[in-house]
């Protein structure tokens, strides 16, 4: 049994923290769908340093929000072009699955073969989706004891002026061939319509679980602990300071 | 993936084979279990070991669990006086995309961390049961040691959690 979430322009910052609380406070199997995020948002992961991947002085004249979530990974800038959608299960939600990253990406990598099949030679790279050499989808993941979340940000279309705040990272795949941003990803749209990639997903999950839809108020009767999510918004002191210690 | 997991494992537990210490040996041979466990310590099923020497407590996690993780580039790891309870996280690793909790086997007082663990996370990697230890305890259950499981029992368990999958 999995249930289902679905939302249209969710502020990433609620979605992360929405997350990291059925992560750690649910006992249940969780899918979750984000059409869009209404303000264009950098998101780093646990140990992004903002000094090394952002253009500092930009992103503060420009006032954009810069997120650290719980995830391991890199830093994506996602705005209402990007497609969000979040797996959380228990280990024991896939069978033959062990709770490790590789095997939970390869399998996420199996499911979203399935929406992508016969569509622009899509596959894992890495720990990228890609249509040939040219990534359209990140992931993150978080492993507890007894649980896992794998999230996935898929840029169905973006703007090319929000690119220009990241910098190319320290750390990139092999097969980026240090190419820059705009060599390196692709718009989802060019390939697929929003609605039916939505819908093929969401048929994917099916085949492996029995989906129930939820609805956010409902969820939050669900828990009895209180929620301290680590996943926050830095402020303009901190980002400032990164820069200021880096020097 | 039995076969890329007994590549994988084979060639990392010769190398831990290689560089082990006098005072810390392999308890069992490649046949038996392809990541290395030592002699001498306790461990948890979530993966992670326990050295009890005298009033102090040295935690780590295993080389089956490195080995799964693969290359670990970031670790969060608690201050020391703070307090760590039996099965519950008390840090984190980040691998390229991941981050795993590191649960403590046994409660107490964390008396020291291991610093070079914010320059050199991959320490982990290359020397999870020495240079990549963790945290140090005070443990305030001493009893709480004999709940963990033993080399041979730790070995059988992998094998067993491996076959499963």
């Amino acid at each position: 049994m999995m249930n289902i979430m679905r939302f249209k322009g969710l502020p990433i910052l609620q979605q992360l923290h929405i997350e990291e609380q059925l992560l750690r406070t649910s006992s249940d199997n969780w899918c979750i769908i984000n059409d869009g995020t209404c303000d264009p948002t950098i998101v780093m992961g646990v140990s992004g340093k903002p000094a090394e991947l952002l253009e500092i002085e930009s992103v503060l004249r420009d006032q954009v929000p810069v997120i650290r979530r719980f995830t391991g990974g890199g830093t994506v800038i996602v705005d209402c072009g990007t497609i969000f959608v979040t797996f959380i299960c228990n280990k024991e939600a896939v069978s033959d699955l062990q709770p490790y990253p590789r095997p939970i990406m390869s399998w996420s990598g199996l499911l979203y073969s399935k929406v992508f099949q016969g569509i622009g030679d899509f596959h894992l790279r890495e720990n990228d989706y890609v249509f040939g050499n040219h990534k359209f989808g990140g992931n993150a993941q978080s492993i507890t004891k007894s649980r896992w979340i794998h999230h996935t940000s898929f840029l169905w279309d973006f703007d090319v002026r929000n690119m220009s705040y990241l910098k190319l990272p320290k750390r990139a795949p092999a097969y980026r061939f240090a190419r820059g941003h705009l060599d390196f990803i692709c718009r989802m749209k060019d390939y697929m319509p929003r609605s039916t990639f939505i819908d093929k997903t969401v048929e994917a999950a099916s085949t492996q679980f029995s989906l129930r839809s939820f609805e956010l108020e409902e969820i939050e009767t669900l828990s009895e602990t209180e929620s301290n999510p680590s996943t926050r918004l830095l402020s303009a002191e901190e980002l400032e300071a990164d820069v200021i210690a880096g020097r | 993936m039995a076969l890329r997991m007994w590549a994988s494992s084979t060639a990392n537990a010769l190398k831990i084979s290689c560089a082990s210490k006098a005072h810390l040996s392999p308890a069992f041979s490649l046949s038996r279990c392809f990541s290395t466990v030592l002699d001498g310590l306790k461990y948890a099923d979530s993966h992670e070991w326990v050295k009890h020497e005298g009033s102090v407590a040295t935690i780590g996690i295993t080389d089956h669990a490195q080995d799964h993780l693969g290359e670990v580039v970031f670790v969060e790891l608690p201050e020391a006086g703070g307090s760590v309870s039996k099965g519950k996280g008390f840090g984190a690793v980040e691998s390229v995309k991941a981050t795993s909790d590191v649960n403590s086997p046994i409660s107490g007082e964390v008396v020291e961390v291991n610093s070079k663990l914010t320059e050199t996370p991959g320490l982990i990697n290359s020397s999870p049961y020495e240079d990549g230890w963790m945290i140090k305890v005070k443990p305030s259950s001493p009893s709480e040691l004999e709940s963990l499981m033993g080399p041979k029992e730790y070995t059988k368990f992998c094998e067993e959690e491996d076959a499963a999958h």
